[in-house]
């Protein structure tokens, strides 16, 4: 049933082409230190900076007294947000306008990058200081005088509708009242339904902490007006488009941004933010480059967080165990500001998702977005997926509980069959392919569910309590088309370019518009390329992250590269081939027509007579043989606009043993079977399915973001915030099962952010299977566990 | 971190003028707390004393009833000590759980123990097996020397030479770590002597301090079961983000009971 061999095969074939694993091209300059960050960018002249961030969770800026710190040593300027406002610089935007349940706009408050006013989380920054050195410029900062004063903060989102407005208009601190769905038929199938189960949710909010911190160095050419911006950006061209059109840093054709190695991301490096955005205007108005390198506390406090919902949901059973309806309400917290995409993270892409892989007919959400002095709030890995899953999933295991069915069994009643696609939900998605039996089957028979009863038993001799929970996940990546996503509300298009050099040589350099902070695209993109021309890996080069290199892109999030920007060097290469068709039926003196192109040579079939592919591209340069009327080179590109989301699904299934005398819950065994559509490289496909479960571990059992009752963070630093280790993790047991995604030319659907989507469930239903409650908040810490077990 | 002056002195009597003639000194050992709280801008010494230089605070010395261990003795040299492993194997499984790799490479005996942080593990070792601290001017009884949060008996400038541990006959140090940072949220040792059970317990309180009513029920059954009946109060425990006093009190019998039971595995 499942199609595992198929890639298995096309693993054991060896080789570089699609299907093989091929050892990742960058890992060498990464291991060997090689690697060129942000932070190792030094320009000539280059000044530091250090900003000045609140140390209050509300507060008005009354006066800011800089003089005795612009007289310090090594100090060049010390800017504040009244200085950048009275530059005319603009509010930094949310990039997607979502509207309301009553058909109005949502309230975005204004976010200015250094705060003048008001600030309105700790952290937020209100300034920044230039000096010649990182010492200096610390020094500095902490000369400077404020007055604020601090006023009533809001932090939690489950009161911020009841307490004082933090932003002037937004009444009732809300951003948005935002609802998919049919209410009433929603309401109507749940009055009559056999059996309803209640749930509380909360899923926790995370702090992202990327290996390598955000890091910015700007600087300014005065005679030819360019300003170059390094930065660790997942997207660099949307990252010029925001600080060009709508802060006004500088014209879009005189900026450039470039994201070199980027050590990490997991969404929190796709918005813009202050930083950067002062570090290229400081550079200019000092007329030296100026550097900032966060600090690991800076990005604690002022990198966008992730989750952060309350969750009441009901989910309706008919007599036979089947679904119908889901009934969602869901206040997320969005922090202080709209951050980039803050806004469509709790609401198109987590209330169209509640279908999950199921065939319920009527499902209704409600969400309440919330404005809390908090740091911004937005995508995080999975980005409103993990928080749709963990409700969909954990309501459906409390359910076959409560009606003492087989939890797989409920799933397999309820799943949308093979047959029945495309699939439309009742939440505007259309489900284009997939086959969610298989993957559950597989992973019951990896996991042996069999065995687990002795399995139980035997821990239970032991004396500790074992439990197995199930998550069976859909997810919706490459987020398209561009039209119907910006009739939603998207500020931007959500297509993808990608260009192909081929060199006079032969060898080839791609272009893509997508961004690599450690997916491995450098590798990913060659396989395809080298495949489809027939040419060795490293024959093919991959360059992103450089809009002066890269003519356009919308960067990497949403599990989206492979999908969308994999398909347009696809639409390239196809390109590349028809031209070079023509000149190779030219010099083989035939009909274009009858010219095939395979295994890396042009030729007729039937003939013997053939051209390799570089010296096909050798004619295309020194056109002597040539055909009348086609243009010399061989460059093409493509821009490549999706049809539809891709919807990668599979089943996780978690065992847990919970030590009853601590609370301790180890995870003893944990299966995932995916499928991702077609895979190019099932080593790095594993390599992010093993990072995305360790992240939904690290979110069910470990990682803890606390604000206290005066929003001070109190999770700050490594010593409080847990993020997983080595250890707490078991050995996995991965697999995929396939069918390839129908809309797209390479049939991948995307496979980054599935760990992180489908495990939190599986590991919380696996711990409350355990200890016997359904009543369990994550993280599932050893207080809480132990604490739940003495109830 | 600010600027300071910094010192390398080669004896204990350069550290200790060294320490005399400076505004507001700072002795640095292993640094593995101090180095991060200097770059946090917590502390702003004038003058920075690192002891890593002085050779008498170096060096373990190993008698069949005593184990002496100099101050500047790292985490990871007690772990690894041949002859340590042998006599007071409970020290060096001890200094093996404490941080990470680089912490116990780097972090020293004296450092951890002047520093006096509650969830440490040394002290844990000094009140479980009845230490005695040897410092610049005098001997400190482990039962004396930890006094409060992040308070010894040391005087400002005294400065550690050595730690000297009485040889149990059998004893076992069991840890619940902080899942983010591996302090001890609570870590017991249990130690037997001849003619004594002692029980020293970190990170429950503001300092390690001895379990008497343990000790007390454990002198007259050594045995996991004895702990059962123990009540534990927890007035005083330390409360935070990660542990609350009532579930202190709980690991701190719970990790008593695993250390006799781990104690007693070990023969006699």
């Amino acid at each position: 049933m499942t199609q595992t061999a198929q890639i298995r095969s096309e693993t054991g074939a060896g080789g570089h082409g699609i299907g093989a694993s091929v050892l990742r091209k960058e890992d060498l300059r990464f291991i060997t230190g090689a690697g060129r960050y942000t932070d190792d960018i030094d320009l000539p002249g280059q000044a530091y900076a250090v900003f000045l961030r609140s140390p209050f969770a509300r507060a008005r800026i009354e006066r800011i007294d800089t003089d005795d710190a612009r007289a310090m040593p090594g100090v060049i300027a010390v800017l504040t947000g009244r200085d950048m406002a009275d530059d005319g610089l603009g509010d930094l935007p949310c990039g997607w306008l979502v509207k309301q349940k009553d058909g109005r706009d949502m309230v975005a408050a204004p976010h200015p990058p250094l705060a003048h006013t008001q600030v309105n989380y700790v952290g937020e920054p209100y300034g920044v200081v230039i000096a010649a050195t990182l010492y200096d410029a610390r020094q500095a900062a902490e000369a400077v005088e404020v007055d604020f004063t601090e006023l009533d903060p809001v932090v939690d989102p489950a009161h911020a509708r009841h307490s004082e407005d933090i932003h002037a208009g937004v009444l009732g601190n809300l951003a948005y009242d935002w609802e998919l769905g049919d209410r009433a038929a929603t309401e109507a199938a749940l009055a009559t339904a056999a059996h309803v189960t209640r749930i509380e949710l909360v899923n926790n909010r995370l702090i992202p902490n990327a290996m390598e911190p955000r890091a910015a160095v700007g600087a300014y050419d005065p005679g030819t007006g360019e300003h170059t911006l390094y930065t660790t950006s997942q997207n660099p061209h949307l990252e010029r488009l925001v600080l060009s059109a709508f802060v006004g840093v500088a014209p879009e054709h005189r900026l450039r941004v470039i994201a070199p190695d980027v050590g990490g991301g997991f969404g929190s490096k796709i918005f813009v933010y202050p930083e950067e955005t002062a570090v290229i205007w400081a550079a200019r108005k000092v007329g030296r480059p100026v550097k900032w390198t966060a600090e690991r506390s800076e990005s604690f406090l002022a990198d966008a967080h992730g989750r952060d919902h309350v969750t009441h949901a009901e989910l309706g059973v008919d007599a036979d165990g089947r679904f119908v309806a889901l009934k969602v309400e869901t206040t997320a917290n969005l922090g202080a500001y709209l951050s980039l995409f803050g806004s469509s993270v709790p609401t198109y892409l987590y209330g169209t998702l509640l279908a999950g892989q199921y065939r319920t007919p009527n499902i209704h959400v409600e969400v309440h977005g919330v404005y809390t002095n908090t740091a911004p709030v937005d995508a995080y890995r999975g980005a409103g997926r993990p928080e749709a899953t963990y409700v969909v999933e954990r309501i459906v295991e409390t359910a076959a509980r409560e009606l003492g069915i087989d939890p797989a069994e409920l799933r397999r009643r309820n799943m949308i069959r093979p047959d029945e696609f495309p699939y439309q939900t009742p939440v505007a998605l259309q489900y284009d392919t997939g086959n969610y039996q298989a993957s559950l089957e597989r992973a019951l028979e990896l996991i042996d569910y069999a065995g687990f009863p002795a399995r139980r038993a035997a821990a239970a001799a032991r004396g500790l309590r074992r439990g197995i929970g199930f998550s069976c996940y859909i997810e919706a990546c490459g987020l398209a088309p561009s039209k119907l996503a910006i009739s939603l509300g998207a500020g931007v298009g959500l297509y993808e370019s990608g260009e192909i050099r081929v060199n006079p040589t032969g060898s080839v350099t791609v272009f893509t518009g997508t961004h690599s902070h450690g997916q491995g695209h450098e590798t990913t993109f060659a396989q395809i390329v080298a495949d489809r021309f027939g040419i060795g890996l490293d024959d093919v080069e991959v360059v992103h992250g450089d809009t002066g290199r890269v003519e356009f892109g919308l960067g990497t999030y949403g599990s989206r590269s492979l999908s969308v920007g994999g398909s347009a060097i696809s639409v390239a290469a196809d390109k590349v081939i028809a031209k070079g068709k023509l000149i190779a039926a030219h010099m083989l003196e035939t009909v274009p027509g009858t010219i095939e192109f395979a295994d890396g040579r042009f030729g007729q079939p039937g003939s013997n007579q053939s051209l390799s592919f570089g010296e096909v591209a050798f004619a295309a340069y020194v056109p002597a043989n040539y055909p009348d009327g086609l243009e010399p080179g061989l460059s093409e590109k493509a821009f490549y606009d999706p049809a539809n989301f891709t919807f990668p699904a599979g089943t996780h299934i978690a065992e847990v043993e919970v030590d009853p005398e601590t609370g301790v819950v180890e995870v003893v065994a944990f299966v995932a079977v995916d499928d991702f559509g077609r895979v190019i490289n099932p080593m790095i496909v594993h390599g992010q399915v093993q990072g995305g479960l360790a992240q939904g571990i690290g979110q069910a059992l470990l990682e803890r973001c606390v604000y206290d009752e005066f929003g001070q963070l109190r999770t700050g630093s490594m010593m409080d915030y847990c993020l997983p280790r080595a250890d707490d993790l078991p050995d996995f047991t991965i697999d995929t099962t396939v069918t390839p995604c129908t809309h797209n030319p390479l049939g991948a659907k995307g496979c980054g952010e599935a760990g992180a989507i489908g495990s939190p469930a599986a590991i919380m239903n696996a711990v409350t299977d355990a200890i016997g409650t359904n009543d369990l908040a994550m993280p599932a810490t050893p207080e809480k566990v132990w604490r739940a077990l003495a109830r | 971190m600010y600027s300071f002056t910094y010192h390398r002195p080669g004896s204990v009597m350069e550290a200790l003028e060294c320490y005399r003639s400076a505004d507001d000194g700072l002795y640095m050992a292993g640094g593995q707390t101090l180095i991060p709280t200097l770059k946090q801008r917590l502390a702003a010494p004038s003058d920075l004393i690192d002891l890593g230089a002085i050779a008498e605070l170096t060096g373990v010395d190993v008698a069949p009833d005593r184990v002496s261990i100099g101050a500047f003795t790292r985490h990871s040299t007690v772990a690894a000590h041949p002859d340590i492993r042998r006599v007071l194997p409970v020290l060096a499984d001890l200094a093996a759980q404490i941080g990470d790799a680089q912490v116990r490479n780097m972090g020293t005996m004296g450092g951890s123990v002047a520093n006096s942080d509650p969830a440490a593990d040394y002290p844990a070792a000094l009140v479980g097996l009845g230490a005695t601290v040897h410092t610049s001017s005098r001997r400190i009884a482990a039962d004396e020397f930890f006094q409060d949060l992040f308070e010894t008996a040391l005087t400002p400038g005294e400065l550690i030479l050595r730690i000297d541990f009485p040889v149990p006959r059998r004893a076992a140090y069991r840890k619940f770590p902080n899942p983010a940072s591996r302090y001890a949220i609570a870590g017991v040792l249990v130690a037997e002597f001849d003619d004594a059970v002692r029980v020293g317990i970190t990170g429950a309180g503001p300092c390690a301090f001895r379990g008497s009513a343990l000790e007390e029920a454990l002198r007259r059954r050594l045995d996991p079961a004895s702990i059962d009946g123990v009540e534990v109060p927890d007035a005083g425990f330390n409360s935070d983000l990660h542990a609350s006093a009532e579930y202190r009190a709980q690991l701190v019998r719970v990790m008593a009971r695993r250390a006799v039971a781990d104690l007693l595995s070990r023969g006699s």
